[in-house]
């Protein structure tokens, strides 16, 4: 099945990068902080990403200047 | 009643505590004399995996807000512990920081009953095999804990760890963290703790009260600790009670009856508007037929979470009241996830203007949307839990929105009208 996309909300500083290059996944909130459009019931913290965009997601992760994005595989995403 | 299920000789085994009065049944400030002669002694050292079963039959579900099952943690922290080709041996941490600001149930164990406490710390550190054991309190408990463990050849090697008094010190990622690098602040979530918590190793953090009921189920049995409460939430909680009258400490049993709880504490539930009950991250009620229960309709059971109860007088404002909370949990954003940082304030400014009477209809609705904003978005449930209490309060006090959003406020301290 899909992977995610997890932030680190700990490192993230809301410049916004990853939504530029997401868009279909990811809108900016009111401070510029990424906002998945869809949720797994109501995680937000771990994107659901389809294989399509798994590309450009991967872009993301290299790209996100505070190294606060991470894909994670389904079966390692859920958390304590 | 049963008898117990124990190894112990029964000879050795004095009567188990009956009824609801449990985790002070030592009295006050019981040192180790004291504990011995009410609880009999524990053996730890013949305690082994077999004991998560024990847990699991008892059905005791985590004390410190987010009422897990203990035996599950416990499973998970053993088997990461023994899986993969370096095995690592884990961490258990007695976790007695008590950020809540009304909640006193864990230093009041802390001060009265700290060699239970301790009993359920080595125990369960036998049960998962551990290698490490700390017990992170604020420094005022710790050194009773330390006073306690100077009784005692077999609590050494606890290692003692202070916490600071802030709102997240408690959170587990905070704990683990505070004891790694001295910053109190919660981690990002990845990986689970008992996975890799504490230096990379499994990690169970598990809260003072939950440990003190391990203390007493470890001798008594799993039968025994059902003998009170219900099927689905057996056992005792400790909560704390404030309103009117001075703040208490209170046993009661597993789904205990708000409207007993109140009496019990001297409160007249006619005398108030709402309660809050879980603490700065519950929910408002109204003091009706709630039962005190992590499982349960919402209409007929409310979680215990912190096991905080605060009684809100009919003449008091549940707005103003519900602002002033949320201006302190905006304050205690660890200000390390921007909504989180962004968002509390920005919520907490929006119900003062509704507090205060700001006639715009408006607000209500742009609160909703900030709440919806910040879910789900932060590295500790912090946001998550403001938004439970704003909804609970945009609920139970919605007769008071209406009013303070044309001018008026229906209570005696409001300053709106
Ligand atoms: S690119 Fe990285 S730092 Fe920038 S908004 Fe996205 S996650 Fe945050
Ligand atoms: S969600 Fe808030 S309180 Fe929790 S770690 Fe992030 S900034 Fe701190």
């Amino acid at each position: 099945m899909s992977d995610t996309l997890h932030i680190d909300w700990t490192k993230c500083d809301g410049r916004g990068l990853c939504t530029e290059l997401l868009p279909a996944l990811l809108a900016r909130d009111d401070w510029g902080y990424p906002v998945s459009r869809r949720s797994r019931s109501g995680n937000r913290t771990d994107v659901p990403i389809g294989a399509d965009s798994l590309d450009a997601a991967a872009d993301a992760v290299r790209l996100c200047p505070r190294l606060a994005l991470s894909l994670v595989g389904e079966r390692t995403s859920r958390r304590a | 009643m049963t008898p117990p299920d124990t190894s112990l000789a029964e000879t050795l085994r004095p009567q188990a505590p009956a009824g609801t009065f449990r985790l002070f049944a030592a009295g006050d400030y019981a040192g180790l004399q004291e504990h011995l002669s009410v609880f009999g002694a524990l053996d730890t050292g013949s305690i082994g995996p077999d004991f998560i079963g024990v847990l699991e039959a008892s059905g005791l579900t985590g004390r410190g807000g987010a009422a897990f099952a203990s035996w599950r943690k416990m499973a998970a922290t053993a088997e990461s512990g023994s899986a993969g080709i370096l095995p690592s041996r884990p961490v258990v941490i007695a976790n007695g920081a008590e950020g809540e600001p009304l909640s006193f149930k864990d230093r009041t164990l802390l001060a009265n009953s700290p060699h239970l406490v301790l009993d359920g710390l080595l125990a369960a550190n036998r049960a998962v095999a551990g290698s490490q054991m700390y017990l992170y309190a604020a420094p005022d408990s710790l050194a009773g804990v330390a006073g306690a463990i100077a009784e005692r050849p077999d609590a050494r090697r606890i290692r003692l760890v202070p916490a600071p008094e802030t709102f997240v010190a408690g959170e587990a990622s905070a704990v683990v963290n505070a004891i790694a690098t001295g910053t109190a602040l919660p981690l990002d979530k990845r990986r689970r703790l008992s996975e890799a918590g504490l230096k990379g190793r499994p990690t169970l953090v598990l809260n003072v009260e939950t440990l003190a009921h391990i203390g007493l189920i470890a001798r008594y049995g799993a039968a025994w600790f059902r003998s009170t409460g219900s099927p689905a939430d057996p056992g005792t909680r400790l909560l704390t009670v404030s309103g009117p009258g001075p703040v208490q400490v209170q046993e009661v049993p597993g789904n205990a009856a708000l409207g007993t709880i109140l009496h019990d504490a001297g409160i007249d539930a006619r005398a108030l508007s709402a309660v809050l009950v879980g603490g700065y991250h519950g929910r408002w009620v109204r003091p009706l037929d709630y039962r005190i229960s992590p499982s349960g309709p919402d209409g007929q059971a409310v979680r215990p979470g912190a096991g905080v109860i605060l009684a809100l007088p009919a003449d008091q404002c549940g707005l103003a009241a519900t602002a002033r909370i949320l201006n302190y949990l905006a304050g205690e954003s660890a200000k390390q996830c921007g909504p989180c940082m962004f968002g509390l304030p920005a919520m907490a400014g929006v119900l003062h203007r509704i507090a205060s009477g700001e006639p715009n209809p408006q607000l209500p609705r742009e609160l909703d949307r900030l709440s919806k904003l910040v879910s789900g978005r932060g590295a500790c449930h912090h946001p998550d839990g403001t938004v439970q209490l704003v909804h609970s309060a945009l609920e139970i006090f919605a007769d008071d929105v209406k009013a303070h959003l044309s001018g008026r406020c229906m209570r005696e301290d409001g300053r709106t009208a």
